[in-house]
């Protein structure tokens, strides 16, 4: 059984996305809260999940962008940067840019709001309702973050129930909360 | 209407047939050669793939387009040589019955009629495996078909 040599698996994955063929790129990424998988397309970061299933994720691209979706691991470099940076505590903001395509508009608009929660402070649903507009929408909004396809750059971790219980989180509460100490926002 | 076989993400067709298509330009071009005609490949797959209607016939496509890399190749080497043979691949009956037809077909026309008629690809996908228009594959094909006509003609 022949196998395709490492080089030219990786030498063929770097000209594709150099080629400005893909749809979109994804890759796998380490961290302290376990391995993450990381989405762009030309415009931008496009996803990042804590459940590091590539088949799932590649489909979900696919049916997103479009069916040019690969492995490559250079368009993800400053991603993995930033993140790497963010989890040793060196980074307190993002720069950058994000592709937020096929997000409806009402979350389109709540996950601006919710982009200006500063670093290592904390928000509630009800108060980011009313910072987006809808003040009686806390449940709608909870709704958002459980979709938020670009956690942790998009600070959902940073969202929590009027009455300070950490309420819910994609990635599971205990990395919520690894999260918010990360940041001093939990002692 | 549901397609029945989605093009599956470009990823889960490279990692099928990256394999296969590694042997197959082994085989015909050396593994020098086989490395940089492996990447052709699969770079040219890329460019074609958005325009894939369904996920049928990825194999054959895809053998298909390195099949046109190694004609590429060969003329590059040697310009009035002998072109080699289109295709090596085997085990599928209606392919090597209309192969064996179709063999005194000149090379373009040969693999158009194949293609077409073996594989059941449309013209878009054949134009872009043999690296030209949906409309010049077409006029392949049917050159190939009224070629064969005549020459199959008691």
């Amino acid at each position: 059984m022949i196998t395709v040599p490492t080089e030219l698996d990786a030498r063929f994955r770097a000209a594709a996305a150099a080629a400005g063929l893909l749809d979109a790129a994804y890759d796998l990424t380490d961290s302290p809260v376990g391995p993450l998988l990381v989405g762009a397309t030309d415009r931008g970061l496009c996803k990042i999940s804590f459940r590091a299933d590539p088949e799932q994720a590649r489909e979900e691209l696919a049916r997103t962008f479009g069916p040019r979706v690969l492995r490559s691991s250079k368009p993800l470099k400053r991603v993995r940067l930033e993140l790497d940076e963010y989890f040793e505590g060196r980074r307190h903001a993002f720069d950058l840019e994000l592709d937020l395509r096929a997000i409806p508009d009402f979350n389109v608009r709540v996950l601006r709001e919710l982009a200006r929660v500063p670093y290592g402070q904390t928000t509630t649903y009800g108060t980011l309702a009313a910072r987006a507009g809808v003040p009686t929408a806390a449940r709608a909004v909870g709704t958002v973050m459980n979709r938020n396809r670009i956690p942790i750059v998009l600070p959902c971790h940073r969202v929590i129930g009027a009455n300070g219980k950490l309420v819910g989180y994609a990635g599971g509460l205990d990395v919520k909360e690894r999260l918010l100490r990360l940041e001093g926002a939990l002692l | 209407m549901a397609v029945a076989a989605p093009v599956p993400p470009f990823e889960t067709f490279y990692e099928t047939h990256r394999e296969e298509v590694l042997g197959f330009l082994r085989k015909r071009v050396g593994s020098d050669r086989a490395d940089d005609a492996f990447q052709e490949t699969f770079l040219r797959a890329l460019r074609a793939y958005s325009r894939l209607e369904h996920g049928l016939h990825l194999r054959a496509w895809v053998l298909t387009i390195a099949s046109r890399i190694v004609l590429d190749d060969a003329r590059r080497k040697k310009p009035d040589g002998e072109l080699p043979e289109l295709f090596t691949n085997d085990h599928m009956p209606p392919f090597e019955q209309l192969a064996e037809l179709a063999a005194p077909l000149p090379p373009k026309e040969k693999a158009a009629v194949v293609l077409r008629y073996g594989y059941d690809l449309d013209y878009a996908q054949i134009g872009a495996a043999l690296g030209s228009s949906e409309a010049a594959a077409r006029q392949a094909a049917s050159a190939g078909v009224r070629r064969l006509r005549k020459e199959l003609r008691p």
